[in-house]
Formats: C-alpha cells, sequence, structure tokens
C-alpha cells in the first residue's frame, strides 16, 4: 500500500476522534504500519481540534510536517483552512460546507473567511477541494462518516478500498445502538462522492 | 481456543493499561489530568485490578506505596503537575523502597500545554528522587516497558517513573495482543482468552507486612533512620546505572558515521523520520544513564546531537560525561517537538540540507479558544460575579474558562486549590486598609474564589480548613457540576461512584463547609439567577468565610434537553446583554441577534437576563418546527 498521511480538522465535539478512529482501523485492516495522533482535555471544550493518521510501510512519527498531508478532512470551514498548509501540492481537500462562528467572530472582532477566501487559500496550494453539503439534525451526529463515505468514492482511496472494508472498521468501532445512523451516513457520503467524480473526469 | 497475535491499535494510555494487566498489577491509584486520564479507565476495565480515582495524587501515590508494601504491584497515575503534589510521596518511597512489592508511577508530560497550566519537564524529578525512569515512544514501547518497569523496580527495591507525554499518551499505534480487537466504546482489547497473568508474587500480604513491621529502620523514615537509607538511595542509582549499560532498554540503531542522535520517548520517532541517515542512540531509560554506552557511541560518530523535548536533560548529562554534544542550540526547548521543529534545527545544525520553504497558514484568522459549552452551569456563575463587580481567584478545570472574553470574570489561574488560599492572602492584605473602608454593601472589588467540586476534594478542604482556622473571609464558590468534567466526566468523592462504576457514600461540599466551621453555606442553583445573585451579594459583603455550591450538572451529562431559545426580533433593540454571556449560539446581526438553534440547550440564561424579553423560552409542547 503506498504511504498516505490524512488530517482531520474541526471543533471540538464533533466526532473528530471516532473518524479518525475508523480511518486507522481501515488502513490497519489493510496491513499498514498506522499511527494516529489526537487531542484531548480542554480543547476539546468548543475549541479548534485536528487528528493525524498515517498509513505506511514503516511510520515513525504521529505527526506529519506541513505540506505533507495527502488528504484534509474539514468538518467546519475556518478550522479547514486554518489547516490547510498542511497540505501537500495536489492534495484532496473534503471540507464540509459548515460554518461555527468562534468567538472572536460573535464578538464582532475579527470576520469570519468568505468562501471565496478559503477557494484561493486551497487553490493557491494546488489542491483539490470538494465541498460536502452538511448534514442537519440527528445526522450531524454522524457528520465524520458522512465525510469518510465522501473521501472514500474519491482518489487515490476509491478503488483500493471498496465500501465494505469502511463499513467492517465501522461496525467494529460503533456500538450497536448508533451504527444503523452512520452506516446511512457513510452511504451518504459516499453516494455524493460518486456523483462529483465523472464530474471532475469531465472537467 | 487461543487466537494468534493480532495487531490492534492502542492509544499510549491504553498500552500502558494492557502493560499493567499484564504484569498482574493489583492496585490501580490516580487522579484524572490531561494526557494521563485514559490509564486509569482501561485498567479499571480489566478483570482483577482494584483501580480507583484518589482524591488527589499525592494520596494515590501514598495508596499505590502502601499496596507494594504489602507485596504487591501497584501502579500509580498522574499528569505531571500531580507529581508536584505527590512529590513528598515519591522522595520518601525513595528511601523506604517497597520490600518486594513493585511500584510503577506513570507521569504525563503536557509539552505544548495542549491542556495544562504549564509544561514541566519530569525527567529531572528522577534525577531529584533518585529513582530510575524509563521513557516509551510509542504504544507498543508503553505496554512493555510498563512491565520492565515493575521489574526493575522488585529487583532494586525502588519506586519506577515511567515518562509519558501527550503524543505518546494519545497517539495509536499498532500492538500486538491475543484477541481480536478493541470492542466498540470499550479502552482495552478484548480478551477472547485470559491472558496469562503473571502474578510474580509467591509470597502473602501477610509475609510482606511481617517483614515490613520487623525492619522500621527501613520504613520508618525519622532522621537516625533516614540517614542510613540516603546512603542506600545513592549505591541503588549506582548499581542501575551499571545494570543500564546492558539491560537492553537502550538500544543503537547503527547508520552513518557522520551524524550521531541521542534521543528517547517521542522526540525518537521525529528525529527517525527526519534523519534517515543518522545513527541512533534510543534511551528506553533515561535515568540513571549508560555512561560506557553513551561514550562508546559518541567514538563512533563523527557529529553527536541530542534531540529531546523540552528541557537539555539528556544534553547536560552527555556534558558532564566529557562528551561534545549539541542540542538546545538548534532544537526548541520551549513548546512540543516535531517532525518540522526537527526538520528545522537540522537543517539550521547543518546535517540536512536547504529544503523549500515550510508551508505556513493563512494569516490573521480569528481563533478559536475553548469556550464554556451552551448550557454549561458554569456561566451564570460568572455572569453574577461579573455583575457584582467581585475579584475571583479561579482554579483548574472547566471554569477556569470564565476568565475568556466577553465574560472575563476569572482573574487567576495557578494551580489545583491554590484560588482559596490566594482569597485568603488577599482578605488579610487588605484588612484595615480599602476593604474596611468600603460601604458594607459594595461588591465592587471584592474578592471571591472559585473551585470545582472536584478540586475541591482535590485541594480545596485544606485552604477551606486553614480560612477558618486564621479567621478569613470572602466568598468560596464550590462550582458543582457532580463531575471531574475538563478531562472527561471521572467521578469523585462527590458523584456517588467510583471508578468501577459501583455506588459509594457522596460527600456533600456544603456539609464539608459546615463540618469545618463555616457558618454561611447556601446551595443553590445558579441558573436561578436573581436567588444565586442575592446569595452571592451578601456572602460577598459578609466579613466571615462563606461557601455557595453552585449546583447545576454538567450539561454534557445531563440528558434533559430542552427546546431552543426563540428570538423576538421585534422585541430587540440590540443591547448586546446577551452577547456578552458568551454563549456559542449567540451572535450579532446587524441590530439584533442571531441564534443557532442547532447548538442551543434551551437553559434559558439568556432569557433570564433580557431586559425585553426579545428571548424567550419555548416549552417542550410548542414550537414542533423548532426541534424537527
Amino acid at each position: 500500500m503506498r504511504d498516505l498521511n490524512f488530517m482531520l480538522a474541526g471543533v471540538g465535539g464533533q466526532g473528530i476522534i471516532l473518524a479518525g478512529d475508523i480511518l486507522a482501523e481501515v488502513g490497519l485492516r489493510a496491513g499498514a504500519d498506522v499511527k494516529k495522533s489526537e487531542v484531548h482535555g480542554m480543547a476539546q471544550r468548543g475549541g479548534g481540534v485536528t487528528s493525524q493518521v498515517r498509513w505506511g510501510q514503516r511510520v515513525y512519527s504521529p505527526l506529519a510536517e506541513p505540506g505533507r498531508i495527502d488528504i484534509l478532512i474539514g468538518f467546519e470551514v475556518l478550522e479547514a483552512v486554518r489547516n490547510a498548509h498542511y497540505l501537500r501540492q495536489g492534495g484532496l481537500a473534503v471540507v464540509n460546507r459548515y460554518r461555527l462562528a468562534p468567538p472572536a467572530v460573535t464578538a464582532g472582532e475579527a470576520a469570519y473567511p468568505d468562501e471565496g477566501d478559503v477557494e484561493r487559500e486551497f487553490a493557491a496550494r494546488g489542491a483539490d477541494l470538494r465541498w460536502m453539503c452538511p448534514p442537519s439534525g440527528r445526522e450531524r451526529l454522524a457528520v465524520g462518516v458522512q465525510l469518510l463515505g465522501l473521501v472514500s468514492a474519491l482518489d487515490p482511496l476509491r478503488e483500493a478500498f471498496p465500501p465494505e472494508a469502511w463499513l467492517d472498521a465501522l461496525d467494529r468501532l460503533i456500538p450497536p445502538a448508533h451504527r444503523e445512523l452512520n452506516r446511512q451516513a457513510f452511504q451518504r457520503g459516499r453516494a455524493a462522492g460518486a456523483d462529483v467524480v465523472p464530474a471532475r473526469e469531465e472537467g | 481456543m487461543v487466537n494468534p497475535m493480532d495487531r490492534i491499535l492502542l492509544s499510549g494510555n491504553e498500552a500502558v493499561a494492557l502493560g499493567a494487566f499484564e504484569a498482574g498489577v493489583k492496585v490501580g491509584a490516580g487522579y484524572p489530568g490531561t494526557p494521563s486520564t485514559e490509564i486509569l479507565e482501561s485498567l479499571a476495565s480489566y478483570p482483577g485490578v482494584y483501580c480507583e480515582w484518589s482524591s488527589n495524587e499525592k494520596v494515590a501515590l501514598d495508596v499505590a506505596i502502601g499496596a507494594a508494601y504489602a507485596g504487591r504491584r501497584a501502579l500509580a497515575v498522574m499528569k505531571h503537575v500531580g507529581l508536584n503534589v505527590a512529590a513528598d510521596s515519591l522522595f520518601y518511597a525513595a528511601y523506604t523502597g517497597l520490600g518486594g512489592g513493585g511500584l510503577t508511577i506513570i507521569v504525563a508530560d503536557d509539552p505544548g500545554m495542549h491542556s495544562s497550566q504549564n509544561e514541566q519537564d519530569t525527567r529531572h524529578y528522577a534525577r531529584f528522587a533518585q529513582v530510575p525512569m524509563v521513557e516509551p515512544s510509542d504504544s507498543a514501547e508503553a505496554r512493555d516497558l510498563v512491565a520492565q518497569a515493575f521489574a526493575i523496580s522488585e529487583q532494586f527495591d525502588v519506586p519506577v517513573l515511567v515518562r509519558m507525554s501527550t503524543r505518546v499518551s494519545h497517539s495509536r499505534a499498532v500492538v500486538k495482543v491475543r484477541g481480536p480487537a478493541v470492542a466498540p466504546g470499550k479502552r482495552r482489547p478484548a480478551l477472547a482468552d485470559p491472558l496469562p497473568v503473571s502474578d510474580p508474587h509467591s509470597r502473602s500480604a501477610g509475609d510482606a507486612l511481617t517483614a515490613l513491621t520487623a525492619n522500621p529502620g527501613k520504613y520508618v523514615m525519622v532522621p537516625g533512620n533516614a540517614r542510613g537509607r540516603h546512603p542506600v538511595v545513592r549505591e541503588r542509582l549506582a548499581d542501575l546505572g551499571r545494570w543500564a549499560e546492558s539491560c537492553g532498554l537502550n538500544r543503537v540503531e547503527p547508520g552513518g558515521r557522520a551524524l550521531g542522535v541521542v534521543t528517547s520517548g517521542i522526540a525518537y520517532q521525529y528525529a527517525r523520520q527526519v534523519l534517515p541517515e543518522a545513527s541512533f542512540l534510543k534511551l528506553g531509560m533515561v535515568w540513571p544513564l549508560p555512561a560506557g554506552l553513551l561514550r562508546r557511541f559518541a567514538a563512533q560518530v563523527d557529529r553527536l546531537l541530542v534531540v529531546e523535548e523540552l528541557d537539555p536533560f539528556l544534553e547536560e548529562n552527555l556534558r558532564l560525561l566529557g562528551l561534545t554534544t549539541e542540542g538546545k542550540r538548534w532544537f526548541p526547548a520551549i513548546g512540543e517537538l516535531s517532525p518540522a521543529a526537527v526538520r528545522r534545527g537540522a537543517v539550521q545544525a547543518g546535517v540536512l540540507g536547504e529544503e523549500p520553504p515550510e508551508p505556513v497558514p493563512l494569516p490573521s484568522l480569528p481563533a478559536r479558544p475553548p469556550v464554556l459549552c451552551p448550557g454549561c452551569g458554569h456561566r451564570p456563575i460568572f455572569y453574577a460575579l461579573r455583575r457584582l463587580g467581585a475579584v475571583v481567584f479561579g482554579d483548574i478545570g472547566c471554569y477556569t474558562l470564565g476568565a475568556m472574553p466577553p465574560l472575563s470574570a476569572l482573574h487567576t489561574c495557578g494551580c489545583m486549590g491554590s484560588g482559596l488560599g490566594n482569597l485568603h492572602g488577599v482578605a488579610k492584605a487588605m484588612e484595615g486598609s480599602d476593604g474596611n473602608g468600603k460601604a458594607a454593601a459594595v461588591t465592587r472589588g471584592r474578592p471571591a474564589a472559585v473551585i470545582g467540586d472536584s478540586t475541591f476534594y482535590h485541594a480545596g478542604l485544606p485552604a477551606l480548613a486553614n480560612l477558618v482556622y486564621n479567621g478569613g473571609g470572602g466568598l468560596v464558590i464550590v462550582a458543582d457540576n457532580s463531575t471531574t468534567a475538563m478531562t472527561g466526566h471521572q467521578d469523585h468523592p462527590g458523584t456517588g461512584r467510583t471508578l468501577a462504576g459501583e455506588a459509594a457514600p457522596r460527600l456533600d461540599p456544603a456539609e464539608a463547609a459546615r463540618g469545618l466551621g463555616v457558618k454561611r453555606v447556601a446551595t443553590v442553583d445558579p441558573f436561578a439567577v436573581d436567588e444565586f445573585l442575592a446569595v452571592a451579594r451578601a456572602f460577598l459583603t459578609a466579613g466571615e468565610p462563606a461557601v455557595i455550591v453552585a449546583r447545576h450538572p454538567c450539561v454534557l451529562q445531563s440528558r434533559s434537553r430542552r427546546p431552543p431559545v426563540r428570538v423576538l426580533a421585534e422585541r430587540c433593540n440590540g443591547c448586546g446583554l446577551c452577547l456578552r454571556l458568551g454563549c456559542p449560539p449567540l451572535s450579532p446581526d446587524g441590530d439584533g441577534v442571531l441564534l443557532d438553534s442547532d447548538l442551543c440547550t434551551g437553559c434559558g440564561l439568556c432569557v433570564a437576563i433580557c431586559p425585553r424579553q426579545a428571548l424567550i423560552a419555548v416549552t417542550d409542547g410548542e414550537g414542533d418546527s423548532l426541534h424537527a
């Protein structure tokens, strides 16, 4: 398997740890050496949270360097663009189109970056940016798994990992009571990803 | 049926627990603290191990020492600042030894201060207390080194420190175990078959204690006896230094001759990634150091670098051995190390060629600091204290976030329990001066302390006893959410439950305060805004010790959610009072406010304080469209 570095970025409470666990489990089951870094504690109280997952032949550091992440999974727009510099040239960014104003924006002291700025920032880094339509209601609880569904339908994972590999990891890590919600979220994301692939190939 | 070895992913913390379980640990004790918390939570889920949340780290270490005195293997677990609390106990245990029981102390450093008030390098404690320290660099090593630590402890009759760090504790990495996987929602491997637990102790606890009572010179640390033990401590460390030369915990990974790197812990992983050509001396045991091995390694390379996180601990000790080495000249001593920081240092040191410029983040993005959750019971406490103009001496917990704007109603945070002592000192310093000149009813500028319920049992009780005994005044608010919230909802003496999930006596901070002699004690739900304000005002100006137990369950644990608050735009005049609560769902919207109904828990604080009734509570029966 080729070495792949993932980064997940969002806000405490969005399910970043679980989504990273699933990603790590998929890599492990495929025979890779895997390391994953997480953030716990104070930052989880509504602060910005990131996690990295690394698959490879032999992975030393659980952290990759800026400019060396292959796939950035953004749970929230500001947190995605804040970590855009981790992406390598030509990397993939999949971003949930969800905006959560941080305190400085709520207080009117700072502006939330507008979507044009965000797109320019990713473009400047040669990244392939894909927006995901944000889930609402109960489906928000599984936003991370929906993002994984979308990522799973795109290159470079589309060919190597069939949906079963993902659903198997999901079943291993998610307690039965929440499995159906998450399986549906995965399929929703996957379907959205499948839709955008031909469009990109045409373009 | 025996399962084949399977590869599973464990966090460093889960791996420590697995290693301790496999080593036959009998007792585990600790106090929650990021990044160490999950170790005991995981260990508690294994069969046959007694684990507890102790009221603080010092108590935890004394408990573990007791279990080791009884001839068993015992684990004490804490974060780096926890060892400050427990240091007294570490030092006596270093003198007495354990008499055959095994004592391993896990201490998790937090470089970069992800969730801490400082960054300390715990390796200094190993040297300070003259005890050995091992340091894993990933989960597999964490599991193995914990078992080794018990063996060292028993062989040398010494407590052994295990230094973890955030990035080892909270990274998942591959560990080989028997058993298929980690069961969903569990923090340990699902054990298809019981693991071969090696109980190294054929001796009964009774025999261990008989040996203990027969040896007062070793266990009663009065000066006359302690004088006899200090030389033993010194000699033991010298023995350990000799043992370290060939113990197998320190390994040379040969590479090129041009560059040799001495490293340990997570720094090893970063350096291995960034410097693939170098030779490595990877230290699994960082105190005492293997002088001969270090000298031989130094002689085999042209240039010697030390890559280590935080202080120049190895570097300075290598210099004391007379070795020429460079470390902190190139690699930062402040903050968390990273592969990028190692690369920058290596380029500056000239051991790596110039690299393309490192990508940097977009400047001027608004920061996203942690905030009190929507519906948090701490928010109305700080709303009240700000209205009263109190000067608030804080403590360690979620409520420290009351310092963040726009609440800005907590003015110090030092360490666990410090706020109560600070409050007392301030009140004494004000006696006879500005404090007394004030009209009795004036609350502005008066000191108060806010301490969480778990922190109250950790370090608040002695400070409150002191305040009462020494005739202090001032308001103490126990922010009681009935859990240790910041670290992820651990139990404590006030929750009525143990770490094992069993029912326990439920201590009440109000009863404790009365028992310590506080006359003015009230328990109030801070969401009863007017009542809370009235009591706080009266207590703040009382001139005698006064305690409010501000009790409201943590919103993250509470199952009852109310429908989101509704904004009546036509009534709102944009005064901004509600925005000054710093509640995430509320944001300015032109001349009014916008409420994110997905985030709102319907706690009603904004409803209570809005002077124009522009925010209204929705009862469960109405507003179906609001919670679809």
